[in-house]
């Protein structure tokens, strides 16, 4: 069981973590957008999570702590 | 549950001002990490160049100096030999290392200066708006080069790694990249070795980062991400280029 928590105002939607994770359980999100008008990216399946790190590896801007 | 990554505390809480998929960030966090886990921020003090990352200083915790274009080497040769306790980076763009400061580039490294540089080598010249750059590649497109690198006017691109390993006096240079997790991690182990070479008193590291800019390449960012591993690894190869151990 892993927990991922995103700094979502820090997030400018470049998508790298998205292509990073070897799960495919992350996404722009579709709904909303930050103050900076980036959409967040949002985890849709937390349960599947194996906190791996790769997304906040890939993250430029610091926007995700991995628990584990 | 532990936490097993999270921002290293060497970098301060200033949002950083880059584009959108711009690995300077990943580079930042790279050298806030080995500052930490070598206990040496209190030590530390780094020299920000002119060019995208002139903001460096906000951006990390330690003491930082802003030096002018290119002269960063210059800078910390100073504050190395009149604070020889303290470890001393430079943190430049290939505008700023390559071009304009090439001279301080290679005069330092032939002296062996005891200091860090990390060198980020994206091909071009990012904060003024995708010019062409010393690193740039034959037949890369850019606002000076709109027909393409031509060699017979422009010149070849510059290998700073093999260029400086022609030199008696570096340590150790090695030239990396940020594409992908494993390149980061092989990135954050080459950062490390960089700063505790200095720590160790062995001489002159470069760290060459071949970086992306998404912003002046005009691609999205994983394409980026991409266009390095086919246009410019071919021309910069990854590797070590000198790593002497005493």
């Amino acid at each position: 069981m892993a927990k991922l928590t995103f700094k979502e105002e820090l997030c400018k939607g470049c998508g790298l973590c998205v292509n990073a994770c070897p799960k495919k359980i992350l996404t722009l999100s579709k709904t909303k957008l930050n103050a900076k008008g980036h959409a967040p990216v949002e985890c849709e399946k937390p349960e599947e999570c194996i906190g791996c790190a790769s997304c906040a590896i890939m993250c430029p801007d610091c926007v995700i702590t991995v628990e584990r | 549950m532990t936490v097993v990554f999270e921002k290293p505390k060497a970098l301060t809480d200033a949002v950083l001002h880059y584009c959108p998929g711009c690995t300077h960030g990943i580079v930042h966090r790279l050298v806030a990490e080995a500052i930490d886990e070598l206990g040496i921020e209190g030590r530390t003090i780094g020299i920000a160049p002119v060019g995208c990352a002139v903001m460096a200083y906000d951006y990390f915790a330690c003491d930082m100096i802003e030096a002018s274009h290119g002269r960063a080497p210059a800078v910390a040769t100073g504050v190395k030999r009149s604070m020889p306790e303290n470890i001393v980076f430079t943190y430049q763009g290939d505008g700023d290392l390559a071009s304009i400061g090439l001279c301080e580039t290679v005069s330092t490294a032939a002296r062996g200066e005891n200091i860090t540089i990390i060198f980020i080598n994206n091909a071009i010249y990012g904060m003024t708006g995708g010019q062409m750059a010393p690193t740039s590649l034959l037949g890369q497109v850019t606002q000076t080069s709109p027909y393409g690198r031509d060699p017979k006017t422009q010149g070849y691109p510059i290998n700073i790694c093999e260029l400086l390993s022609s030199l008696d006096a570096p340590a150790y240079l090695e030239r990396v990249t940020v594409n992908s997790v494993a390149h980061v991690r092989q990135a954050k182990k080459a950062i490390k070795k960089a700063f505790q070479n200095q720590v160790e008193g062995k001489g002159f590291s470069l760290v060459e980062v071949l970086s992306a800019c998404p912003t002046n390449w005009g691609m999205t960012p994983q394409k980026a991400l991409e266009w390095i591993d086919e246009k410019m690894i071919p021309r910069y190869p990854l590797g070590v280029y000198r790593d002497k151990e005493d």
